[in-house]
């Protein structure tokens, strides 16, 4: 994210939404060059401070590979560096500790550790009490939750790949997303619902589900996306210090970016979306794992001389339309890449939310690449083409930039 | 006191008065000395029990405990009969789920618990809404949509809440409260409060999975939770033999250990639940079954006749009706006279009309009241309308 390092000190000084907006204004002021220079600080993807010219290539893997420029890039800067998975760790330990009420459940989220990692240490830190190993049940554990929940706990339930919580379908949507409004406001329900999904490497179709798409019309909850270990962290403690209930959703191949975060606490918004890089030409909109096949794409695009505006709109429901609509606003083009399936996905809903309140702003149709209507397979070969892939993105461009 | 109250209702006339006023003083001088004596009355029938002692057989009580059975009973009766006819003149929509008949389950249970202890249940919850301390103004108002009903018109029949005395719903989903009320408990248990839960379920919902996989992690993680079967026998139009190849309810929790009560006795479901509670605070979850009956079908839109025969229903009525078990037990030990009691009906009457008239009156929710609740204000999201008109985003 561009305004990382800028945005450390404006933090550090206000946690508010306010200061980082002002400060998102004064980059896009800059002038192309400069800002072509201070963007280049997207540490969690450390090949982007290189160059640019190499040989493009289908790229199945889009983590970074081990970051080796990160270290020359990140010496001199503040904060400390760690894994996503670590900094939804350091994210739940700190609310855990600022707030008693706050417990975590989930299958084998105690003394195994996390399934990821995430927990790992918390247990013997907290207690059986306050990290809780369930058994496999997800429909009456997120029930429990609930239940807990309404009488003022903070429950952090962990579903250990978010396809399984397709089990507790009913208790989220009923009990989690309507409670508040059916009880005419007498219980909030401040619950986090949190846990991996995506497609994973060859995992198989169901343990490569993006629930995103399925409960995004659950009225009552927020979702957010979080794809860098700055803002997992950050959502993280915005999500556990929400009065509503959240669903955050994690991707599996992403647990082991590193990046450099700053050392004072800080929380993100959870209903703001992130420029990525600021552009001229396009709008990219994405969210999750795709942010680095879009980022990939970007520097093919920058070669190609074209100036593509990413933004990681990181809120799922609702969207910030305020940060999308300046951008359609200044570029009339807008590309949706996601992991969602075609039909009914999150880039659906978002095609059908900007054509409804910025259709005057665009010069082009909507392009929103998608994963393929199938279940995800497991051959290596078929699950790279069910994904969209850097090179379809710069097709895309070229194609809406005509 | 409940008697001294009867005794001055208007609704004596002026013939009695002079006798009256002989007697009264009398029996309240009477009443007033024994009123803190203690009854013990035999249940109907003994406790049966898995893997724990069966609870004693003696309850004890007092006249104006009995009493006050007596008035409670019988507003939630003429509340749930007066709800049948607004449904039936459209005043009352959607899905009405009635008590009547099982009102012993929840005026026993009140006795036996504060209300720091938490109660949940299904949607048959109007008498358990008006036990926890609910005015029969919000039952009505909720039940017709005003927005002075309990939740605000936006829950409606189904969904009647009351937080500050422990009253956690009202839900629609059959077995979905249960992981809910395990949850309460654990909330229980997390801040110590020495408190319990109740979760209610009827026959229906006993075959849910997800009872089961909370009644194991409540077992699993001792929680101060108290599973209640309200076994009326019928899930909607099935009986319980169709339904489940081990109608047992309170076995069927294998190893934890359950009660059998008679559910149309309350003074054996405030023994149940008395038992339960100091159980559940030592040893963990408990499930109890109460043998019940519903008069009414499952819901309005059911007769209730197709599935069992009238016969079975008035015979019922007739031998275990919960009110009039009280009535006798009132009557035999002299506590009021038979008139005191029809006029005590009357007055429960009365008062159920004017809640009734009140909350005709009383207005619908405002048009944006739509939208207001959805989230929890101050904390970012706002709810949006479905016209955009209004709230397009305004780009600077």
């Amino acid at each position: 994210m561009a305004t990382i390092v800028g945005a450390a000190t404006a933090l550090s000084a206000s946690k508010s939404f306010n200061s980082r907006k002002l400060h998102l204004r004064s980059r896009r002021s800059l002038s192309v060059s400069e800002r072509k220079g201070s963007f280049l600080v997207v540490r969690s993807d450390g090949s982007v401070v290189h160059k640019a010219h190499r040989a493009q290539k289908l790229i199945a893997n889009a983590v970074a590979t081990k970051a080796d420029s990160s270290a020359a890039s990140t010496a001199s800067k503040p904060g400390h560096e760690l894994l996503l998975f670590e900094a939804l760790r350091e994210g739940l330990e700190e609310e855990m500790d600022r707030d008693p009420t706050v417990c975590v459940m989930g299958e084998d989220v105690g003394h195994y550790g996390g399934s990821y990692k995430v927990t790992k240490g918390l247990a013997t830190k907290y207690g059986d009490l306050r990290v809780l190993d369930t058994p496999i049940a997800e429909n009456s554990f997120t029930g429990m939750g609930i239940g807990a929940a309404m009488t003022g706990l903070r429950p952090i339930v962990e579903g250990m790949n978010m396809g399984f919580l397709l089990l507790a379908f009913n208790q989220i949507s009923n009990n989690c997303g309507m409670l508040h409004y059916t009880s005419g406001g007498q219980f909030k329900i401040p619950i986090v619902i949190r846990g991996p999904g995506g497609v994973g490497r060859q995992l198989g179709a169901e343990h490569s589900q993006r629930l995103e798409s399925y409960f995004q019309s659950i009225p009552g909850i927020q979702m957010v996306a979080c794809s860098t270990p700055y803002n997992a962290k950050g959502l993280m403690k915005a999500a556990i210090r929400s009065e509503n209930p959240v669903i955050l959703f994690e991707h599996v191949l992403l647990y082991n970016l590193k990046e450099r975060i700053p050392d004072e606490e800080y929380v993100c918004s959870l209903e703001e979306a992130e420029m990525v890089r600021p552009g001229e030409h396009v709008t990219i909109l994405t969210y999750s794992r795709m942010r680095y096949h879009v980022m990939q794409a970007a520097k093919t695009l920058v070669n190609k001389g074209y100036d593509p505006e990413v933004i990681d709109i990181r809120s799922l429901k609702p969207f910030d339309l305020h940060t999308i609509g300046n951008s359609v606003k200044k570029t009339h083009r807008v590309l949706i890449v996601e992991e969602c399936m075609r039909t009914g996905g999150i880039g659906a809903s978002l095609t059908a939310a900007i054509t409804e309140n910025f259709n005057d702003y665009l010069d082009a149709p909507i392009i929103c690449l998608s994963s393929q209507d199938v279940p995800t397979p497991y051959a290596g070969t078929l699950e790279e083409w069910t994904v969209v892939q850097p090179a379809q993105i710069v097709t895309a461009v070229e194609q809406l930039c005509q | 006191m409940a008697l001294a109250h009867v005794a001055s209702s208007t609704s004596r006339s002026n013939l009695l008065r002079p006798i009256s006023a002989f007697v009264s003083p009398n029996l309240r001088r009477q009443l007033s000395t024994d009123d803190t004596r203690t009854l013990t009355i035999e249940t109907s029938v003994p406790f049966t029990s898995h893997r724990c002692e069966s609870p004693s057989r003696s309850v004890e009580t007092t006249p104006s405990e009995l009493l006050s059975f007596f008035r409670d009973m019988a507003t939630m009766r003429r509340m749930e009969i007066a709800a049948d006819s607004l449904y039936k003149a459209k005043l009352i929509r959607g899905f009405c789920h009635l008590y009547d008949g099982q009102e012993a389950v929840a005026v026993g249970m009140e006795a036996a618990i504060t209300k720091k202890d938490s109660i949940i249940t299904a949607y048959r919850d109007h008498c358990t809404f008006l036990g926890r301390g609910g005015t029969l103004l919000e039952v009505f108002s909720e039940l017709m949509g005003r927005i002075g009903g309990c939740s605000k018109g936006k829950g409606g029949s189904m969904h009647f809440y009351k937080k500050d005395s422990g009253f956690y719903g009202g839900h629609g989903i059959v077995g979905a409260q249960v992981p809910l009320g395990c949850g309460l408990a654990f909330a229980q248990k997390y801040k110590k409060d020495g408190t319990v839960t109740f979760a209610l379920y009827g026959d229906g919902a006993a075959n849910q999975g997800q009872l089961f996989e909370a009644l194991n992690i409540s077992a699993l993680w001792d929680l101060p939770a108290i599973l209640v079967c309200e076994n009326n026998h019928y899930g909607m139009g099935t009986a319980e033999w169709r339904a489940a190849k081990s109608p047992a309810y309170y076995k069927r929790g294998d190893y934890v250990p359950g009660l059998k009560v008679d559910g149309m006795d309350a003074l054996a479901v405030k023994q149940a639940c008395k038992f339960a509670k100091e159980h559940a605070l030592k040893n963990g979850p408990i499930i109890l079954e109460m043998d019940t009956y519903r008069y009414h079908g499952h819901s309005m839109s059911d007769p209730g006749s197709t599935y069992r025969t009238r016969d079975e229903i008035s015979g019922v009525r007739q031998e275990r009706d919960p009110i009039e078990r009280i009535r006798k037990l009132i009557l035999s030990h002299d506590l009021a006279t038979e008139k005191e009691l029809k006029d005590t009906e009357k007055e429960v009457r009365k008062l159920v009309d004017d809640a009734i008239a009140q909350a005709k009156e009383s207005p619908m929710p405002e048009p944006h009241e739509l939208f207001t609740n959805v989230y929890a204000k101050g904390y970012g999201v706002e709810a949006f309308g479905a016209d955009r008109k209004e709230v397009r985003a305004v780009l600077p």
